[in-house]
């Protein structure tokens, strides 16, 4: 028994790759186990694992905890990623939720129809240079190396998180920004997210058209 | 002197509406300025709106945004979000859960017909094969009055909600669960939610054709 958290979700990205990259940036060590087709998922949900009938799904200190915000709350709570007090907390909460709206534009490019895709796709970085990248920029303008509190917390893993999957649609998303430039460069060389960023780690790629009909059987 | 609460929204439900139960239901008075015509451009220009979005509500000297980190300075200020990290997790589960349910209903007005139609279907479905079963069982497990940790918490708040807007798409939803009907009207009682349930509280009603034309407006959708 290694005591490790238990990750379990396909072998992509979706909605558990925010919870890797918390996970690494604490230093925690991982394990998961990978739904590959629907027996996986239906298994898991007939007995009786998934809260909600739903993945993600991360086993953790003897609790099985579903639904990805519940699951990086409790994550950053742990080890310490989440700001001293209740108006730490409330900036970080803020950042990151802004984050997410803009991660989950991004994600879900992918699924979007044919003729609507470059379209959203448009719109989705538009908003990240407009909407919220000036934010961030202008956060930092503190001179401290972290947004919140002087100390790492799971406002930066986000923002770099989210950073990286902007540029791979947009490689000069940060060309206005010189601010997030040098955070994107500090935040990537702390040891832990170093490694994470390195081949081999458990970090995931890009999804690729190919991969969505068998992504899609798993759920459908 | 402490401030009262100031919540910038349409006059309506919407994403705001969560954050009005749970000041209600920890009796917490709050101020509300209503978003007509150029208010959302006048809000933006000020710089008073983080993402340029609203919600927004003013408390303890923060212009605060996102709905989620609003209601979580909320319930961590007024003692409804447990005693430690693992009640939080509980409760940020069931929380989710409903959040996701109220989510599915919120979407309605803004559908067409035959969207809509198929989608209140699988609300009901959902409703009651996937996320009250998790309530009810919940409560029959520990055969305590609140969810988590034996207290009221903002996950009974938030169920209690859900519960009343998934009625309001089928008044009989909850038939086959005793105990979310007994939760219900246990909860119903409270004297903050007794109160926040009366006509002329800051409650507002379920969305009409006039409010979803109003929205759409407002936020060019």
């Amino acid at each position: 028994m290694s005591g490790k958290p238990v990750l379990h979700y396909p072998n992509s990205r979706g909605r558990m790759e925010s919870v890797r990259w918390l996970l690494a940036a604490a230093g925690v060590e991982f394990e998961e186990k990978f739904l590959e087709k629907k027996e996986d998922l239906q298994k898991l949900q007939s007995d009786g694992s998934l809260l909600f009938q739903q993945v993600p799904m991360v086993e953790i200190d003897g609790m099985k905890l579903v639904q990805t915000r519940a699951i990086l709350n409790y994550i950053a709570g742990k080890y310490n990623l989440y700001g001293k007090d209740v108006k730490e907390r409330a900036l970080i909460d803020m950042y990151v939720e802004g984050m997410a709206d803009l991660y989950e534009l991004i994600m879900m490019n992918v699924v979007q129809p044919a003729d609507k895709k470059e379209e959203h796709l448009a719109n989705a970085l538009d908003k990240a240079t407009n909407r919220y990248f000036p934010v961030f920029e202008k956060i930092l303008n503190h001179g401290h190396d972290f947004l919140v509190g002087n100390k790492l917390s799971r406002a930066d893993v986000s923002l770099l998180e989210t950073i990286l999957v902007v540029e791979e649609r947009k490689p000069d998303a940060l060309a206005k920004f010189p601010l997030l430039q040098s955070f994107k460069a500090r935040i990537s060389n702390t040891p832990n997210i170093k490694k994470f960023l390195q081949p081999g780690s458990q970090r995931k790629p890009p999804l690729q058209e190919k991969d969505i009909p068998s992504l899609m059987a798993i759920f459908h | 002197m402490a401030e009262k609460p100031k919540l910038h929204y349409t006059r309506g439900r919407g994403k705001m509406e969560s954050i009005r139960w749970l000041l209600a239901a920890a009796g917490v008075e709050f101020e509300e300025e209503f978003i007509e015509k150029e208010d959302l451009e006048k809000l933006r220009n000020d710089g008073s709106l983080l993402f340029q979005q609203v919600p927004m509500v003013e408390i303890d000297g923060m212009k605060m945004v996102q709905t989620r980190a609003i209601l979580c300075y909320i319930a961590g200020k007024y003692n409804l979000y447990g005693k430690d990290l693992k009640e939080r997790a509980w409760i940020d589960m069931y929380v989710e859960g409903t959040t996701d349910l109220m989510g599915m209903i919120m979407a309605l007005p803004f559908q067409a017909a035959d969207v809509k139609e198929k989608n209140i279907a699988l609300i009901t479905e959902r409703a009651t094969t996937r996320y009250f079963p998790v309530y009810e069982k919940a409560l029959k497990d520990h055969g305590q009055d609140y969810l988590v940790g034996n207290k009221l918490s903002w996950a009974d708040i938030h169920l209690l909600e859900a519960i009343l807007m998934t009625e309001e798409l089928k008044s009989d939803i909850l038939s086959a669960f005793p105990l979310l009907q007994a939760f219900k009207t246990k909860m119903s009682n409270m004297p903050t939610i007794k109160k926040f349930l009366q006509p002329g509280s800051p409650r507002k009603p379920p969305p009409d054709e006039n409010y979803v034309a109003t929205v759409m407006k407002i936020f060019k959708l």
